[in-house]
Order: structure tokens, then sequence, then C-alpha cells
């Protein structure tokens, strides 16, 4: 079904980087101006799921080509969902940034190159080309590199040389596999593309072409042995800059493999067992590096290498009970690895560090603020009923019945690790006394309580969306049940997109 | 045609991995924008080369009959050259401003320890 008004949720966010782009310098407008936008767009997704929820897979074609010649743009249940998380991610870091974010940054267009960033992740959630997702890839990363370095600090420049370094090549290697991809098969609709890539003569062509987007994608969502630039950018931006990225971005890479590897590579025998070894690794490694840092920043970067393992692992198994695994708990880490830097940047807004062993007492100090972190670190464990809980069942179920006990295996410790990890950080942070020697700056405490609000309130937010998935599991089990379908059989994808086949 | 093309396109692929596996930093942005225009060639390759056929077909054809060359490639490199150049000059002028803090080519002496700050 054709709808006009797929792209709304891309262009809310152009328009409110162009305004604040005209709005130079002026960083209340910008403020302003940013949560206007992301509460708007916020409406725009809830609108644009409640109408592919009723009325099927939506599409639009750009400039009115008709697929397969023309860019189209598709909202299946899966993308609509992903555009709705990323718009309440946006929305909550819009609010945090607007009081905690050091001014001298917004002076130098922190605001619109946010908005350009979340404008890039909607537009490849929603793409259906291959050279337009690519294209939707590049918009993210010029952005984020941006982000990366506004600032300057020395520590910034070092982790963006690598981030920027790994971006490029990954992109890369994207790219060649597109221009292999175009050569054998002469289309880069994805719709278009899953039909004719079954009518290649030369199948082992397909398959080296199917490790390049796992090259490309795998360095995008820091699988195993490509992780390295992760852990060692993300501690160095601002907060609300490292809640984007690390929520969102590596996201995007994961998306892109579940789409890639339920249209258009259908994972063989050899793929699947790649894919696999890669999760299980990625998993072991990501735990091991969360055990031995102090840093609270460096820690959750190592969290979010271990918990991309369990999704490339659902990935792998490509039943519908992984699937639906995967996706749950795709919906579940947007939402709370945003949080988790959130809170990193609170803590560092309390304290004035983000280093466990100088920290301490903040049970103490602010029960409250405490026990709403604790709800969400309890969530990222997975103790029942909140949202981290229900996913792994799947991924359990799914393992067992396949009989995949390495990652079983995997899942288990890298629950463990997680859940020792977070002990450990309650207990150092919250419980502990504060070591006695350091001078506590407290940056919290004199501001006005409108400020206060605007700090805490997108921790709350994200946190009763995370409470909504956990407590209201079954409208969301429905809903990836719906979506794992979709994924499962591609033919209602093709039929939406090219029309009936014969 | 095609044969000096794949040759040039193994050269610039085998250059830039080779660059950038290197420790300096200027070599790794050569080996970026190497790799970036062995893969334009790619597409340019894979697009497969016609001489002297425009990219039209007859107002009444139905099939294609003739030859034609296909514009899709072409306007793909054109975006990604376009794109590859923006990032290219972005990360001039990082690695620039790198130098100039860190004052060392060498990618092993990124790793300044954590400093506080936001």
């Amino acid at each position: 079904m054709i709808d006009n008004h797929i792209l709304a949720p891309v262009f809310i966010h152009l328009f409110s980087a162009v305004i604040q782009l005209i709005a130079w310098r002026k960083t209340i407008t910008q403020r302003i101006v940013s949560i206007a936008g992301s509460s708007l767009g916020v409406l725009l997704a809830i609108r644009l799921l409640s109408r592919v929820h009723t009325d099927g897979i939506l599409t639009l074609n750009a400039a009115n080509w008709e697929a397969p010649f023309g860019i189209v743009f598709v909202a299946d249940l899966l993308s609509a969902t992903l555009v709705l998380l990323t718009s309440i991610a946006g929305l909550a870091v819009s609010f945090f940034s607007s009081t905690g974010l050091n001014r001298q940054r917004m002076l130098y267009g922190y605001f619109p190159i946010f908005h350009f960033l979340l404008m890039g992740l909607n537009g490849a959630f929603l793409t259906g080309d291959i050279f337009n997702l690519y294209v939707w890839f590049e918009v993210i990363i010029i952005s984020s590199f941006v982000l990366m370095t506004l600032g300057g600090r020395k520590t910034q420049l070092e982790g963006a040389v690598k981030y920027m370094a790994m971006n490029i090549l990954a992109s890369t290697f994207f790219l060649t596999g597109i221009g292999i991809l175009y050569g054998i098969t002469g289309s880069l609709n994805m719709a278009d593309l899953s039909l004719k890539i079954q009518q290649v003569q030369n199948q082992s062509l397909v398959g080296i072409t199917a490790c390049f987007f796992i090259l490309g994608f795998g360095i995008k969502s820091a699988v195993f042995p490509l992780y390295y630039w992760l852990p060692s950018s993300y501690h160095t931006p601002p907060s609300a800059v490292a809640a984007t990225f690390g929520g969102l971005l590596t996201k995007v890479g994961i998306y892109a493999m579940i789409r890639v590897f339920s249209l258009i590579f259908i994972p063989d025998e050899f793929t699947r067992n790649l894919l696999m070894t890669i999760a299980v690794l990625t998993i072991v490694i990501g735990s091991f590096g969360a055990v031995i840092k102090t840093n609270i920043r460096r820690l959750f970067s190592y969290l979010i290498v271990c918990h991309i393992g369990f999704m490339v692992g659902g990935i792998a198994m490509f039943t519908k009970v992984a699937l639906m695994g995967t996706v749950f708990y795709l919906f579940h880490d947007i939402m709370v690895k945003t949080n988790m830097f959130l809170i990193a940047g609170l803590i560092r807004q309390l304290r004035g560090t983000m280093d466990m062993t100088k920290l301490g007492g903040l049970y103490a100090h602010y029960p409250k603020i405490s026990l709403l972190f604790a709800l969400v670190l309890f969530s990222l464990v997975g103790i029942p009923p909140l949202s981290g809980f229900w996913p792994k069942i799947y991924l359990f179920k799914a393992a067992f019945t396949l009989q995949q006990f390495a990652f079983v295996g995997a899942l288990i410790l890298g629950s463990l690790v997680t859940l020792y990890v977070i002990a450990k950080l309650w207990a150092e942070v919250f419980w502990k006394d504060s070591p006695s020697d350091v001078i506590v700056e407290d940056k919290f405490e004199p501001l006005p309580l409108f400020r206060k609000i605007l700090l805490v309130l997108p921790i709350c937010i994200l946190c009763s969306v995370t409470l909504f998935i956990g407590l209201n599991a079954e409208t969301i089990v429905q809903l990836v049940d719906k979506i794992s379908d979709q994924l499962l059989d591609s033919t209602m994808y093709i039929e939406a997109v090219l029309g009936k086949q014969n | 045609m095609e044969l000096i093309l794949i040759i040039l396109l193994g050269l610039l692929y085998a250059a830039g991995v080779y660059l950038i596996l290197r420790r300096s930093m200027v070599k790794l942005l050569l080996g970026i924008m190497l790799l970036g225009s062995g893969t334009n060639i790619l597409i340019f390759l894979l697009g497969g080369i016609v001489k002297g056929k425009p990219p039209v077909i007859d107002e009444d054809a139905k099939l294609f009959q003739d030859i034609f060359a296909d514009p899709i490639p072409q306007s793909l490199i054109l975006t990604a050259i376009v794109i590859s150049f923006a990032l290219t000059a972005f990360a001039i002028v990082l690695l620039k401003r790198v130098y100039a803090l860190v004052n060392s080519d060498d990618l092993d002496d990124l790793n300044t320890p954590e400093e506080e700050d936001i």
C-alpha cells in the first residue's frame, strides 16, 4: 500500500536541523526546537506504527519511479517499531542534552548535527534500496564523526581517529559488496534482489558477497574480531552523545544484518556457523572486558559488545523463535543502553567522576534517583519480570531446540557476568561509603529545580518505556511474533514493494 | 579494457589494505582514499562496460534488444565520490588536529590515559 507519510519521521528531523542552523549560536532557541522536533517525531512515529499495524506494509516510491527502478521506502513492522524507539531515545537525549551539555558545544552546532544523525537513523530503517541504505549509513557516520569530535579534547580526538578509520573501512566493504551484488544481479532494490539472487548461476559468488556484508555490518555493530574501536572511543564524548551512540548506532548494524539476511542472503550452513562462532566469541570477549574495567562508561562499552553477541546469535539460528528473541532483545537493548549512558552522565553530574573507585555513597545522598537507576540496571540484567528477561527465554528455547549448546553456554556466561558487573557497580557506586580522600564536586545540587527535572526526566521516560516492555510483555510478544513472520516469509515484503508476483 | 581495469582494481585494493595496516596516520589516510577509488572502479567494471551506446532505448521498444550502456553504475559512483570526498576532507582535518595535539604520526601513540571531562 502506498503512503506518502512514511518519510515524515525523516523530514521532521531534517526540518528541525535546518531551523537550528538558521538559529546558529542561539542556544535557547535551538534547545526548544530540538525538544519540540523530537516530540513531534515521536508522535509521527506512533502514527506510522499504528498505520503499519492496521494496514500492513506501507511503501513509497520516490519521485513516483516504479520499483524496482526507483528508490523505494518501505515501512514494515520491524522498521516502524525501530523508528518509534529511535524517536523515543532521541527525545530523551534532546531533554538531557539541553542541560547536561557544555554550552561551548552547543555554540558549535551540537543540536543540528544531532538531528541529522536521527534523520539518518530513521532513513536507514525505512529504506528499501540497498544503495540508499549505504547513503543513510554515510549520513549517520559523518554526523557521528562531528558529534564525537565536537569539543576537541585530546582523548576525544584520539578516540575519533580509531572510530573514523574503522567506520570508513566498514563503508568501503559495504560498498564493495553492493558493487558485486549489482554486478551479479543487476538490481539494487532489496525486494527485487531477493528474487533475482536465487537465479544467479554461481552461488559461491553470492556467498563471497555475503561475507563482504558480514564484514561491513560486523564492524558497524562491533562483533568479535572487529570490535576494538568501540571500547576505545565510546567513553570519550559527552554522555548525551555517548547515549545516542551506545543505544542506536551499533543497533543499526544489527538491523541491517537482520534485513539483509532475511531478504537477500538467506543464511546457509556456512553463514550460520560463521555467525554463530562470531556470536559466541563476541559474548565471551565482551563479558571478560567488562569484568576488569573500573570506569563506568568503559564498562558499559564492553557490555554493549557482549550483548551484541546475543542478537547475532539469534540471527545465526534463524528460526522463528530465535528471531522473536533477537528482535525483542533489540527493542529492549535500544532503550536500556541509551538509558545507561544517560545515567553515567548524571552520575558524573552528581559526583564529578565516572571512576568506580572514587565513587560511593550515592544511595545515602540521593535515594530516589538511586532507586530509579536500580530499576534500569535490573532491566539490563534481566531480573523477571523486567524487560531483559523475556527475550532471553526465546533465545534459550531456540538454542536448545537447535542443540546449539555453545551458544547456550555463552548466553549463561554473558548473563552471569552482566549480573556480576552490575552488582559490583551497585556496591561500589551506591552502597560503599564515599572514599574520604576524594573531594566531591556536586554540580547537580546547586542547579535550579527546572534543570534538575530536565536531567532526570529523560531517564524516567526511558525507564517507563523499559517497564512497559517488561510488564506488558504479552503485547510486545504479539508484535515480535508478527515481525518474525514477516521476516521469515519475505513474500509479503516483496508483494508490497513489487506488486503481486505471478 | 576490462583486463586493465581489473589489474588496476587489484592494485588499488592491495595498496589500500597495505597502507591501512601501517602505523602512520598519513598512510592510513592514503589507504582509505585508495580503497575508495578501488571500490568506485569495481562498481564501474561490474556495471558492464559498453562502448559508444547511449543509455536510451526506442520509445516503441518493449524489450531491451540492443546492447545499451547502463547509467546506474555511473550515478552510484558519482554519489560514492561525493561521499568519500566529504569523508576524506573530514579525515584530513581530524588527523591534522590530532597531529598538532599529539605531535606524532604514529597511531600507537594515541593512548593518552583517561582524563575526566563532561
